[in-house]
């Protein structure tokens, strides 16, 4: 949230057109270099998990269980004889689709949202505005529990959950710029000019502030991980046997001295990707926001 | 709900602006309780059947149904929870038999804060040196290590550096406790000890964060006319950074605090059930585990309203901390 005053604030100039200048911005910045090699391997993981995995996710070989790491299962066994290499690789997959999948739903349903509210003003403005007020009102986390609690356990029901705490932020961040995008000379020319709304939004309003989005995006994409993995860590996620990293830690805890690597490899993993996808939403922050460029 | 307020045009008096405040804050405050009103009535289960257990008549039922107003209208039947709630009456847990004000707010509340309150104060204590050093020495190995640091206890599952925190110094050297409260109040020296890793594991996500924002605000501070006008004046260095400096730093910071309150919650959260503290996130997991809707309700009010708490009372902070809005607002 500490994102969205500095997006606030540094919303009034922006550069012109986004996505290339943002390309050669950021390749300048080798902080989010290194955040995007990382985040490409854990893609690179997760996609290619059957065929680079030694084992397969599930199998359960009770002879080898808790095992440390061996040239066998280069990452050891977890309780169940499982290989844990194989279930960290297995593990991206369901981390990086929790996260994506629940950014992009939040984003599908919040800048419409936030888009309406700051073109219509008015009555839709207030409306829409006071039911934003009370969805930032519940702590993400505990809004997603409460909601798994209703919807039941799984990975489908994560995604909605996640999505649901990611409204609130992303209607109030486009409304704020959709504000301010609205006061320029450009946009109020269309409209004199009889643009139909339709078309004043798409080609006039929207351009303007993909940049904040993408930042916005870009770091909710790490919370959502690690609120996801949290839920499944707390019991509350996604449901054993799936190669999940909370579940895993979760699992691994209870024999921390004995099998220390049975939590710490999908920790270290969490830890690793969090940090890549830091690094990277940074570095596009510091390409797309002209405020802190230069910084570092 | 910061940014909402500052967004508003300028020139509302501070009296205005707080009135403003208010009124918006008690707007939230209703929408909060019609969500968690509407979250208990479409929680899955039937709240008859679970008071009655697998044998019951359907006269019993019906009138059980009648007793507790379930046939009445729903915005007649939000009234009457919202009445019973504001007195405290938040009924009975099935699972412990206990009354849910008592353990939500007497037992569970208290906990949570403590282990926010020392966690922050560890946060501050660590991250606000380390940033007016990273910002002094700009560029410098330890402004390096400062951001490392930040990065990296952001990023860092506080989940994980729990056990990883159990398993260093609680399992191997034994030197803390790995779970369990003491209250502080009752025995301050248990009670810390007792604190000491949970603390550890909730600021560590803080202490960058922190010091993030103190580097980056210093830095901002450290270019502005009035330093230099300290400086010429000849006062010493450590009175210009932590006098002139650090008074402006405090607004972002209090900002930051306030923002991330929702981290800091998760944090609690998980830093609870890792630790196995008798907290609110903990109350709430037992709760959403088996499935008891009213004790979650009272989890998400709670939370919801300690945010709003917050949330306001940073807002208000501002006009205190930065005399230069009082006067033509923002």
């Amino acid at each position: 949230m500490a994102a969205e005053t500095l997006i606030d604030g540094a919303a009034t100039e922006r550069p012109r057109n986004g996505l290339l200048r943002a390309w050669t911005l950021l390749s300048a910045q080798r902080k989010a270099m290194a955040g995007g090699a990382i985040v490409l391997a854990f893609v690179f993981m997760a996609v290619f998990a059957p065929l680079i995995a030694p084992y397969a996710p599930t199998e359960q070989n009770v002879m080898d269980a808790m095992q440390g790491p061996s040239m066998a299962h280069w990452a050891g066994t977890d309780s169940f004889g499982q290989d844990i290499l194989s279930r960290v690789f297995y593990g991206a997959r369901s981390a990086l689709w929790i996260g994506f999948a629940s950014v992009a739903l939040g984003l599908a349903v919040g800048v419409p949202l936030g888009v309406l509210a700051g073109l219509r003003g008015g009555r839709t403005e207030w409306g829409i505005m006071r039911l934003v007020d009370g969805l930032l009102a519940f702590p993400e986390l505990i809004m997603a529990m409460a909601f798994m609690a209703v919807l039941g356990l799984g990975m489908a029901n994560v995604i909605y959950a996640l999505a649901l705490s990611f409204v609130g932020p992303f209607a109030r961040m486009v409304r704020a710029d959709v504000l301010q995008v609205k006061a320029r000379p450009f946009v109020e020319a269309a409209r004199l000019m009889g643009v139909p709304e339709r078309d004043v939004v798409l080609r006039h309003v929207l351009p303007n502030i993909i940049s904040p989005i993408l930042i916005q995006a870009g770091m909710r994409v790490s919370i959502a991980i690690l609120l996801g993995s949290g839920l499944s860590f707390l019991g509350l996620g996604v449901v054993p046997p799936t190669p999940d990293w909370g579940l895993m830690i979760a699992e691994g805890r209870g024999f921390i001295s004995m099998a220390p690597w049975m939590s710490g490899m999908p920790g270290i993993a969490l830890a690793v990707l969090l940090i890549g996808l830091n690094l990277l939403a940074e570095g596009l922050r510091d390409a797309l926001d002209p405020k802190t460029r230069g910084d570092r | 709900m910061a940014t909402a307020t500052l967004a508003r045009p300028s020139g509302a008096p501070g009296f205005r602006r707080a009135l403003g405040g208010i009124a918006q804050t008690l707007l939230v405050l209703w929408v909060v309780s019609v969500v968690s009103f509407l979250f208990l009535k479409f929680s899955p289960g039937d709240p008859v059947t679970v008071m009655l257990g697998s044998d019951f008549s359907k006269d019993s039922y019906d009138k059980l149904y009648r007793d507790l107003g379930l046939d009445l209208p729903l915005p007649t039947q939000y009234w009457h929870w919202l009445s019973r709630f504001v007195q405290g009456d938040w009924g009975t847990s099935y699972v412990s038999q206990q009354n849910i004000f008592e353990q939500a707010v007497l037992q569970a509340l208290p906990v949570t804060l403590t282990l926010a309150g020392v966690s922050l104060l560890i946060a501050l204590a660590v991250g606000i040196p380390l940033g007016v050093l990273a910002a002094v020495r700009r560029n410098s190995w330890i402004d390096l290590a400062a951001s490392a640091v930040a990065i990296g206890g952001n990023a860092f599952p506080s989940f994980y550096l729990g056990v990883v925190l159990i398993w260093i110094f609680g399992v191997s050297l034994g030197w803390f406790p790995t779970m369990g409260f003491v209250a502080p109040w009752e025995d301050f020296g248990q009670g810390m000890w007792h604190l000491a890793l949970p603390a550890l594991t909730l600021g560590a996500w803080y202490v960058g964060l922190i010091a993030a924002v103190t580097r980056s605000s210093l830095l901002e501070v450290l270019e502005q006319p009035y330093m230099a006008a300290a400086r010429a004046r000849g006062e010493p260095e450590w009175r210009v950074i932590w006098v002139h400096g650090m008074r402006n730093v405090a607004m972002p910071l209090v900002t930051v605090i306030g923002l991330q309150l929702g981290g800091m919650l998760r944090g609690a959260v998980m830093t609870e059930v890792v630790f196995t503290l008798p907290g609110l996130g903990m109350m709430i997991t037992n709760a959403v585990q088996t499935r008891e809707y009213i004790v979650v309700q009272a989890g998400i009010m709670i939370t919801a309203l300690l945010f709003i708490l917050v949330n306001f009372l940073v807002d208000q902070t501002y006009s205190i901390l930065d005399p230069r809005l009082r006067r033509h607002g923002r």
